[in-house]
């Protein structure tokens, strides 16, 4: 089965250890949760998930070049 | 006994003044705006001597609760023709409470050209006549203040800017590290200047102090409070840690950063001016990347930013500043707009209006896209010296709009809109439009359950819920910016249930009453109420409740989001 790839980008204290951005390769069909856990976080620490710069579900699948962008709770005004 | 200080320019007079019976329950902005309401004459020259200018601390400022150290101003806005409150942090709040101070009213305008200057102490308000300071930065009075009158001296004060009495001055008042917070917003620092007062020192020596009706309970409901705060993921840690500005990523990946003058919601120059970067900055310079503005703050979203030597060059470096300068105007350099940060507190000038301002300069070729060092040098030679072209510029984005005959003029009511693009965000497009304030996020934070999966969440990119959202939020800010609360403590409070009861159980506690939260809803609409009757009365109408027409025809990418309320919709936002 074709591989689909995702750029990920992570967001604040997220990026400790792990990277700002990168394109990975997944299966097809894979969605935003698991992508996380993949990641080592746990799915109350993750605050905001967008995909395409749109909000998104866990559940939201992930297409070929889509972005997927990961920020913990975070705020400010 | 609490009481009202008020000071009577025309004849040079002060007063010590009973509280009257319905302003007793009533502190911050509802207590300032209820006294320019019914004081001030809504169609006045806002820096003539029918203006007044108001300041009043929090119904829990002085308290030990956290985060209740704000300071309310309140007049009419020579920027917005409207009515003004704009709150604060620093040290003045918490001592006009400690000395019983319910609200101090400057009123009148002094004959002749002399300046002067107010000394509060816990005999009262006097006035002197000032000369030496005159035409000074707001860190330099402060220095000489704090000189003359010790360290621990309360400074509230105006920068060259107000005593120019341009529309984008603001009041500062001295933080507990001796550096300054500012009532932004609406060119306050103007009345200030109109009235010509230089500055106003505080000394809380043998002051009264609070008393707290049942000490008990008061304690009990603090501690839960404080405890919110702490557990709330924002409060508690992304604001400490990361300050306002980790919003840039975030508004950049949701497509609501605006960007080069509102043309764009994406800054290719995000990551250099993110709260990421500016968090490894701060640390590895030495700064502190934590840092209250006044005694008592749990959340210290503000930080100290140094130069590359590690000495300090600002703080309360804010993601509005950053981006305004940042994103909105195309600088990439992080120290360039620390810089101007610096020079712009030192002047005494807000710093959102001031880079709403110079994105529209750039768009009217007035200066380069880009050009942080020109920025700081304008500040510096042009504004700071009172040139024409720092006049209009300080003036407002409105102003150079006018003056250079462009049309991308982002302002409500003549007040720059802050950082969030309402095309994308359409949640805080609705406050911008209604708040009686003019543009401004803070009275009604969609962005938190727009963007920030905070009270839920709503489609920033959907019509459906914002207005109803934007109303619930700037009813509930109404009433928090009453108490001397931070609005920060807006995310643990919509959030997590026994926060809010919590401050609803300090505010009885300390005043032994017995509101309910509903009390607290109404005083919300109450005070909002209030405010639109004072427009109203000063001639705006609902046409003043619109955002600039660009907004509606030209789509913003990445997803080329327009602005398409229809008029009703907005004014139905008044149905409550
Ligand atoms: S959270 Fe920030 S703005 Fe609020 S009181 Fe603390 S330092 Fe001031």
């Amino acid at each position: 089965m074709e591989q689909i790839h995702v750029t990920i980008k992570l967001f604040a204290h997220f990026r400790n250890g792990r990277f700002k951005e990168a394109n990975h390769p997944f299966a097809p069909g894979v969605d935003c949760r698991q992508i996380i856990l993949g990641l080592g976080l746990g799915l109350g620490e993750v605050g905001i998930v967008m995909v395409n710069g749109q909000h998104a579900s866990l559940d939201q699948r992930l297409k070929e070049q889509d972005t997927l962008a990961l920020f913990p709770l975070v705020g400010g005004g | 006994m609490d009481k009202i200080l008020r000071v009577n320019l025309n004849d040079l007079t002060t007063r010590v003044e009973e509280v009257p019976s319905e302003w007793a329950g009533l502190g911050g902005r509802a207590l300032t705006s209820t006294i320019v309401a019914k004081e001030v004459p809504p169609t006045c020259h806002a820096l003539g001597p029918n203006n007044k200018l108001v300041f009043a601390p929090g119904l829990l400022s002085g308290t030990a609760s956290s985060n209740s150290g704000r300071l309310s101003a309140g007049a009419k806005s020579p920027l917005t023709g409207g009515i003004k409150e704009s709150n604060v942090g620093g040290t003045a709040a918490q001592m006009f409470a400690r000395l019983r101070i319910h609200a101090l009213i400057i009123e009148g305008m002094p004959k002749g050209d002399g300046w002067y200057s107010l000394r509060i102490n816990k005999e009262g308000v006097s006035i002197q006549e000032e000369t030496g300071l005159l035409g000074l930065g707001n860190f330099a009075v402060i220095d000489a203040l704090q000189s003359l009158l010790g360290k621990k001296t309360g400074v509230i004060v105006i920068g060259p800017v107000g005593e120019m009495r341009l529309s984008s001055a603001n009041i500062s008042v001295k933080d507990p590290s001796g550096k300054i917070r500012s009532h932004g917003r609406g060119g306050l620092g103007a009345v200030m200047g109109s009235k010509r007062i230089k500055f106003i020192s505080i000394d809380d020596e043998g002051a009264p102090g609070i008393q707290i009706a049942d000490p008990e309970k008061f304690k009990a409901a603090s501690r839960v409070f404080t405890k919110a705060l702490m557990d709330h993921p924002v409060s508690g840690q992304g604001l400490p840690t990361y300050g306002t500005n980790v919003l840039v990523n975030i508004l950049h990946e949701a497509g609501g950063l605006p960007t080069r003058n509102f043309t764009y919601g994406q800054f290719d120059g995000h990551e250099q001016i993110c709260g990421e970067t500016m968090h490894d900055t701060i640390v590895a310079r030495g700064g502190k990347p934590r840092h209250g503005c006044h005694a008592g703050c749990v959340i210290q979203c503000s930080q100290v930013y140094n130069d590359k030597d590690g000495q300090y060059l600002t703080s309360g470096f804010e993601y509005e500043t950053i981006w305004g300068l940042g994103a909105n105007c195309l600088i990439k350099e992080l120290d360039d707009i620390a810089q101007a940060d610096s020079v712009m507190d030192d002047l005494g000038i807000d710093s959102i209006e001031t880079a709403v301002a110079f994105g529209v300069a750039m768009e009217a070729g007035l200066l380069p896209w880009g050009d942080g060092k020109e920025v700081v040098r304008i500040l510096r030679d042009e504004i700071g010296k009172g040139t024409a072209l720092g006049r209009v510029i300080g003036s407002g984005a409105g102003a150079v709009g006018r003056t250079y005959g462009v049309t991308r003029v982002p302002v409500v009511k003549n007040q720059a809109i802050p950082a969030y693009d309402p095309r994308s965000v359409k949640g805080i497009g609705i406050t911008y439009c209604t708040s009686p304030m003019g543009a401004d996020h803070t009275a009604g934070y969609t962005i938190a359950t727009n963007i920030l999966n905070v009270g839920g969440q709503v489609d920033p990119l959907k019509k459906d819920g914002q207005i109803e959202l934007s109303r619930n939020l700037q009813i509930a800010t109404a009433a928090i910016d009453s108490t001397g609360m931070c609005i920060f403590i807006a995310f643990p409070a919509l959030d997590i249930p026994e926060c809010l009861p919590a401050l609803i159980d300090m505010i009885n506690a300390r005043f032994g009453a017995s509101l309910t939260g509903d009390d607290v809803v109404n005083l919300g609409k109450t005070i909002l109420k209030t405010e639109r009757a004072f427009n109203l009365a000063a001639g705006l109408t609902a046409a003043d409740d619109r955002l600039p027409e660009f907004f509606k025809s030209d789509p913003v990418a990445p997803h080329q989001a327009v602005w398409d309320f229809t008029n009703e919709e907005i004014d139905a936002f008044w149905d409550f």
